[in-house]
């Protein structure tokens, strides 16, 4: 479609999917975007999201095993944050279901279903590539408001 | 090594169990929230459960099904259960789940957001 942008800064970071690391990974992801000044609200639209990512990580991806998942940050041309949150766990089925709200596997471990819409809603584009068996890669864009750039 | 997740208390002339959740909320933090609430609520039997959000700085969808799994259990017991004081974050979140038709809340500070 269009050409890609320019890519100012980017980050890399992979760790084991234990539920003690999902604080650390969207803290260590808001600290990297901060850079592109986004308003305190951008911010926490990103962290809940990069939240919900490495939860679906550690809960459905590598549901009896641990398991490794590899986030890369990126700030691109026109203060855009592009992150990607992957897996190589189970892998989802049926992606169309999975992303409608209030759908889960797991009820019985009080998962909402939630986590896709929270994605979808505080970003501005959300992709989710899965293979069963293989893993899940999910991307999310999140262009910050006009404002002027800090030097 | 953890940090308060909650506080809680139990009044027995009321008959209700009060909650007040601290920091934040994810799916590492609400599986040790939810078992020590209900550990709570199981030996209580309280009338009303007040969950007090007012401390709490993240919550993701975790967050939410903490709160609708105390909510279904509080029905079991016959009791009811209140939220009190979300932010603007947090009630964004409860009502992309739809959550304000099916939990009450109420606000009992002054605004208390910062910007
Ligand atoms: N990384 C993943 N690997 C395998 N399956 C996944 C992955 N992410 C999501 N899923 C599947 O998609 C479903 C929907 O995910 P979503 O995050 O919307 O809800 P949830 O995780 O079940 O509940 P909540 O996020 O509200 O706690 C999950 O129940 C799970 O079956
Ligand atoms: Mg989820």
């Amino acid at each position: 479609m269009k050409k890609s942008k320019k890519i100012i800064n980017s980050m890399k970071i992979s760790f084991p999917s234990l539920s003690v690391n999902e604080s650390a990974a969207r803290a260590v992801v808001a600290a990297f975007s901060a850079q592109a000044d986004p308003t305190t609200n951008e911010l926490a639209d990103i962290k809940c999201a990069v939240s919900e990512a490495v939860t679906n990580s550690i809960v459905h991806a590598y549901p009896d095993t641990i398991g490794e998942i590899y986030i890369s940050v990126l700030i691109l041309e026109g203060r855009i944050i592009k992150i990607q949150i992957k897996d190589k766990g189970k892998g989802i089925e049926d992606v169309a279901k999975a992303r409608e709200p209030l759908y889960t596997t797991s009820p019985e471990s009080e998962r909402s279903g939630m986590g896709f819409t929270v994605m979808e809603s505080f970003t501005d584009k959300m992709s989710v590539r899965s293979k069963v068996g293989k893993g899940t890669t999910v991307v999310l864009l999140k262009a910050l408001g006009e404002r002027k750039m800090a030097e | 090594m953890e940090k308060d997740l909650f506080l809680s208390d139990y009044n027995e002339e009321t008959n209700t169990v009060s909650i007040i959740l601290c920091g934040e909320i994810d799916h590492h933090s609400a599986v040790i929230i939810r078992r020590e609430i209900d550990n709570m609520l199981l030996h209580t039997h309280p009338k009303n459960l007040i969950i007090e959000l007012y401390s709490v700085d993240f919550m993701d969808s975790s967050g939410l099904g903490l709160i609708m799994g105390r909510f279904s259990l509080m029905q079991k017991l016959g009791g009811t259960t209140i939220l009190r004081n979300p932010n603007e974050r947090i009630k964004k979140i409860l009502s992309l789940a739809g959550m304000e038709r099916i939990i009450k809340i109420e606000r009992t500070t002054e605004k208390n957001e910062k910007k």
